[in-house]
């Protein structure tokens, strides 16, 4: 089975699961089979998390993702005139761009497609084709730096014991993905956009805020109080589109097994932990794996590991590979 | 997926973990139908028409503007008189579509090109017109003639709705293409005509029959007449008027907002909400 149909069948909400040995070629195998025996030292690892702590990738993500918002905030307040209108819809230097999910809420809804429109979704598509994944999450979505803080703010409580965290079962998000679909199809209103916060916030942040943040700040609060990074795990329907768009991309990130520690970081860290399962011991079906169409890109897990055993890669093709099984 | 997947997956699981799964179901159920139900309570202020909205020009017919509007505010952008808002949470579906709220600033047509129709990536604004005669935003009617100055046989002296008054309008003998402040403008009329000299489209009317269209381009020339004061014998000798709506009317509501009376005698209707 190809890595993408994993990948998808994982964004659609499948647990990920151990793999038959059959499943893994034979050097994997082999490294698997030395690892065994290995024990882990805690305190040395820890040391090393330390020694090696980076903030890179982060602090480049944050500074790309407050650029561009402040772009449209800019392009109209000083009328510069460079990237126009909202995350839903905007010209970039006069060229049309159009969120994907919105376009598809308006196609959905309106049953009609106007060629700007259509411009701007094929070069979005394009444009989220190459980055990847659900790059346009953590790398564009406003929603995503709040409540990243907000998730800071759900682990410090977990951790002191003062709350504890409810999870939902991910494939909440392909309910949802449909449900939009077919209320938008039949009732000719983008019911998602009216609880957006994606759209909410990008509109507050350049045409001043509103009633509708009340709505962003229950979401946050629930993300706090209840359930880590509830929206973006297991509703927005935003994120979904772009994995499915992202998902043979050649930007993402790259495990290699050979010198992980298997401590596990990179997990907690990760937003869409379940991506990382290949990282557990024993999992990884090859010495290489590119990791799925879940993964946001964010670099979280790259600035925290300290083996170098997850990375950025830009490569084509080596997606799809056949496993040990389906081999001559 | 292997067959070999079927049978790991039907071994026993502990009753605890099966209560875990079970429980987990219940709460993404609720947590759908929280969620969902959200989103469903957009539905009530479009359906009840809690408060029509004027739409910027060349809008569709309320259901399918909400339609097919995208919620970029790209109109908002390019609007010169900056007339254009954007809906908040209280209109539901309609959080994040443009409106013009005429009273406080008209739609009075300064860009020649209606431009907030050549923004519009999604056609929620038609781009099947290109004149100014061609929209329909609305439509004025004379709903207070109680207050009309006009009807009243009063004239007007002062500045339009006070100092503080922060509407635009393009004034062609101020400045051809910058609109300046309606309240940096001093008028003295013997009998009150705003709504009439403020009419984009009898402005245009008035250019065209003093054969100096707008931009020299005829086809900017408005076919019918939109507003004009049409005098009323009451028998008590007194010179009175009163603003007559013709079909020319757009709704573009510049006779709304400078109406220097409180309330505003003259008001847009929506019509194209009405009409949906």
């Amino acid at each position: 089975m190809c890595y993408i149909g994993q990948h998808l069948a994982e964004l659609l909400g499948r647990e990920p699961r151990k793999p038959d040995n059959e499943e893994i070629a034979p050097q994997a195998q082999e490294i698997h089979f030395y690892k065994k025996g290995q024990v882990f030292d805690a305190k040395a690892a820890a040391e090393e998390h330390q020694r090696l702590k980076s903030n890179k990738w982060r602090n480049i993500r944050w500074a790309t993702l407050l650029a561009v918002n402040l772009l449209f905030v800019l392009s109209y307040s000083l009328d510069i005139q460079l990237l126009e209108g909202a995350l839903t819809a905007s010209r970039f230097a006069g060229f049309h761009m159009a969120d994907l999910n919105s376009a598809l809420q308006v196609m959905l809804a309106f049953k009609e497609v106007l060629i700007n429109l259509l411009i701007g979704t094929v070069t979005v598509f394009i444009l989220w084709f190459f980055l990847g994944g659900r790059t346009f999450c953590s790398w564009v979505c406003p929603y995503h730096l709040v409540a990243e803080l907000a998730e800071k703010l759900h682990l410090k409580l977990v951790e002191k014991k003062i709350i504890k965290g409810i999870d939902f079962h991910r494939g909440t998000r392909t309910a949802f993905y449909v449900i939009f679909a077919v209320l938008t199809l039949a009732s000719g209103y983008t019911v998602f956009e009216s609880v957006s916060p994606t759209g909410i916030l990008s509109r507050a942040i350049i045409y001043g805020p509103g009633l509708a943040l009340i709505w962003v700040g229950v979401l946050l609060l629930f993300e706090v109080v209840a359930s880590r990074r509830a929206w973006c795990r297991y509703v927005c329907p935003i994120g979904m589109t772009y994995g499915f768009v992202g998902a043979a991309s050649p930007l993402r990130i790259r495990y290699n097994l050979v010198n992980c520690q298997h401590e596990g970081e990179c997990r907690k860290v990760c937003l869409v932990p379940h991506v990382l399962d290949t990282v557990i011991k024993g999992r990884a079906r090859d010495v290489e794996v590119p990791i799925g169409a879940d993964c946001t890109r964010c670099g979280l897990c790259v600035d925290v590991c300290p083996s170098g055993s997850l990375r950025y890669e830009f490569k084509f093709g080596g997606g799809a590979r056949v496993t040990a099984t389906e081999q001559p | 997926m292997s067959k070999k997947d079927k049978p790991t997956e039907m071994l026993p699981v502990s009753r605890k973990r099966a209560q875990q799964a079970r429980r987990r179901f219940l709460r993404s159920v609720a947590l759908t139908v929280g969620v969902v139900g959200m989103a469903a309570l957009g539905y009530m202020p479009v359906a009840r028409g809690w408060k029509p909205r004027l739409r910027p020009p060349g809008a569709l017919l309320e259901q399918e503007f909400l339609a097919a509007c995208i919620k970029c505010g790209q109109c908002v952008q390019v609007c010169p008189v900056e007339a254009i808002f954007l809906d908040d949470l209280d209109q539901g579906f309609g959080v994040g579509a443009p409106y013009i709220h005429a009273r406080d600033q008209a739609c009075d047509f300064s860009c020649d090109g209606l431009q907030c129709v050549l923004a519009c990536p999604t056609g929620a604004l038609t781009h099947e017109i290109s004149y100014p005669h061609e929209v329909d935003i609305g439509i004025a009617r004379l709903d207070r003639p109680d207050k009309c100055l006009a009807l009243l046989g009063k004239g007007f002296k002062g500045k339009v709705r006070g100092p503080e008054f922060t509407g635009k309008f393009r004034y062609i003998e101020v400045d051809r293409w910058n609109p300046v402040a309606v309240r940096s403008q001093d008028f003295d009329r013997e009998v009150c005509d705003l709504c009439v000299v403020h009419c984009p489209i009898e402005i245009r009317a008035d250019q065209c029959e003093a054969g100096k269209p707008p931009s020299g381009d005829p086809n900017q020339c408005p076919p019918k007449r939109a507003i004009g004061l049409e005098p009323v014998d009451s028998g008590d000798g007194m010179a009175r008027f009163m603003p007559v709506v013709y079909d020319g009317c757009v709704g573009c509501g510049a006779c709304e907002m400078v109406c220097p009376t409180e309330p505003a005698a003259i008001v847009i209707d929506m019509a194209s909400v009405l009409k949906s």
